[in-house]
C-alpha cells in the first residue's frame, strides 16, 4: 500500500494566530489527494481553518537512543524557566 | 406546485446520498471510507431540508420522513444518473463528477431565489458541490490518466454513465413552472458551466466525451430495476416498524 500511496503527517490550525499542530497521517497518493483526505479525516468536526501536510520521509526524528544525552541535561537547570520572574501587575495576563 | 420540484432535487440528493452511503465500511482505503460518508452526509442533509420545505409547501400533513420512507418506486422522480449502482471506484467517482459539475452552478445560481429556504439550501450546497467537484475530479484524473487498468475501468465507466447526463439538463413541468416563478434556476442554463467543467477534467484524465443515446425517464417515475432493490434497504425500517423512531 505505501507503495502507490505514500504516508503523510497531517498539521492542523485551529484558528488564526494559532500554530499548526500535528494529528496523525494518512496514505495519499500525492500531495492533492493528500491535502483532501487530511480535510476528510481530521476536520470532519470543525477542528480547523488551515491544513499542512507532509511526507512522513521527509521528517528527520532524534533518535530514541539518544534521548538521556539529548534532554536529561536540562533537568538540573530550572533557571531556566521563566516562573522566577516577577510580572509587574500592570503587563495584565500573559 | 413548487413543492413537486423540490421534491425532484431532493429526490437526485438523497437517492446518490443513499448509495454513496452503501461505500461505508467498503471503500478501498481508510481515507475514502471517510470520504464518501461525508460526501452523503452533505447530499442527505440537503436532501432533508428540501422534503421539510417541500412539505411545508404541500400542506397536505406529510412530513420529510414520509416523502422519503413512504413512497414507492414510481412515486421518486430522481435523475437515472444519481441511482445507477456504484459499481467500481471509477464509476462512484465519474458519477459523482456528473452530479456535482451540475449543480455547483445550479446551486451558485439559486443564491438568488425567490424563495428564502432555497436560498439558505444553495449558500451551503454550493461549497458542498465545490468540493465534490474537487474530490471527484481529482479522482477522475488520476484514474484516467494512471495505471492501464484504471484508464480502462475509467474508460468503461465513461462509456456507462454519460448517457445519463443529458437528463440533468431537462426540466419537468413542475420544475419549470418553478423556473419561471424564479424559484429554481434554468437547468438547460447550466449546461455551458458543466460542459466546461467535464471538459476540463477530461482533457487532464486523457477521456474524451462520447457520442451517446441520452436516457431518460427519471422525472416521470421510469426508472431502472435497480432504484427498487435501493428503496428496499433505504426503506426497510419504517416499512417492518412503521413510525420507528430512535
Amino acid at each position: 500500500m505505501t507503495e502507490t500511496t505514500p504516508l503523510w503527517e497531517v498539521f492542523i490550525r485551529p484558528r488564526n494566530g494559532l500554530a499548526h499542530k500535528h494529528v496523525g497521517s494518512l496514505h495519499a497518493a500525492d500531495e492533492v489527494l493528500a491535502l483532501q483526505a487530511a480535510r476528510d479525516v481530521y476536520t470532519r468536526r470543525g477542528e480547523g481553518s488551515s491544513i499542512w501536510v507532509v511526507p512522513s520521509s521527509a521528517i528527520t526524528a532524534s533518535d530514541p537512543a539518544a534521548a538521556e544525552e539529548l534532554f536529561d541535561p536540562t533537568a538540573d537547570k530550572p533557571y531556566r524557566h521563566p516562573t522566577f520572574y516577577d510580572i509587574p501587575d500592570d503587563v495584565g495576563h500573559m | 406546485m413548487a413543492h413537486l420540484a423540490l421534491i425532484e432535487l431532493a429526490d437526485d440528493h438523497l437517492i446518490l446520498g443513499h448509495r454513496l452511503s452503501e461505500w461505508c465500511g467498503h471503500a478501498p482505503m481508510l481515507e475514502e471510507d471517510l470520504a464518501l460518508p461525508n460526501m452523503a452526509l452533505d447530499l442527505i442533509g440537503t436532501a432533508r431540508t428540501l422534503y421539510d420545505h417541500a412539505a411545508t409547501l404541500e400542506d397536505a400533513g406529510r412530513s420529510e420522513d414520509d416523502l422519503a420512507f413512504l413512497r414507492v418506486e414510481r412515486e421518486y422522480r430522481n435523475l437515472l444518473l444519481v441511482e445507477r449502482p456504484n459499481g467500481d471506484f471509477a464509476q462512484t467517482m465519474l458519477r459523482q463528477l456528473y452530479f456535482a459539475a451540475f449543480m455547483a452552478p445550479f446551486w451558485h445560481a439559486a443564491q438568488d431565489s425567490s424563495d428564502e429556504v432555497v436560498r439558505g439550501v444553495a449558500g451551503k450546497a454550493s461549497k458542498e458541490m465545490a468540493y465534490h467537484i474537487r474530490h471527484a475530479g481529482e479522482w477522475v484524473i488520476r484514474l484516467g490518466d494512471g495505471t492501464e487498468e484504471s484508464a480502462e475501468r475509467m474508460a468503461e465507466a465513461v462509456e456507462e454513465l454519460h448517457r445519463f447526463t443529458d437528463e440533468l439538463f431537462e426540466s419537468s413541468p413542475e420544475a419549470e413552472a418553478t423556473e419561471t416563478a424564479g424559484v429554481l434556476p434554468s437547468r438547460d442554463r447550466i449546461r455551458a458551466a458543466w460542459d466546461a467543467t467535464i471538459a476540463e477534467v477530461f482533457s487532464q484524465a486523457a477521456l474524451e466525451v462520447p457520442e451517446v443515446y441520452p436516457q431518460t425517464g427519471g422525472r416521470a417515475g421510469l426508472h431502472g430495476e435497480c432504484l427498487g432493490h435501493l428503496l428496499a434497504e433505504m426503506q426497510y425500517l419504517q416499512r417492518a416498524y412503521p413510525g420507528a423512531t430512535w
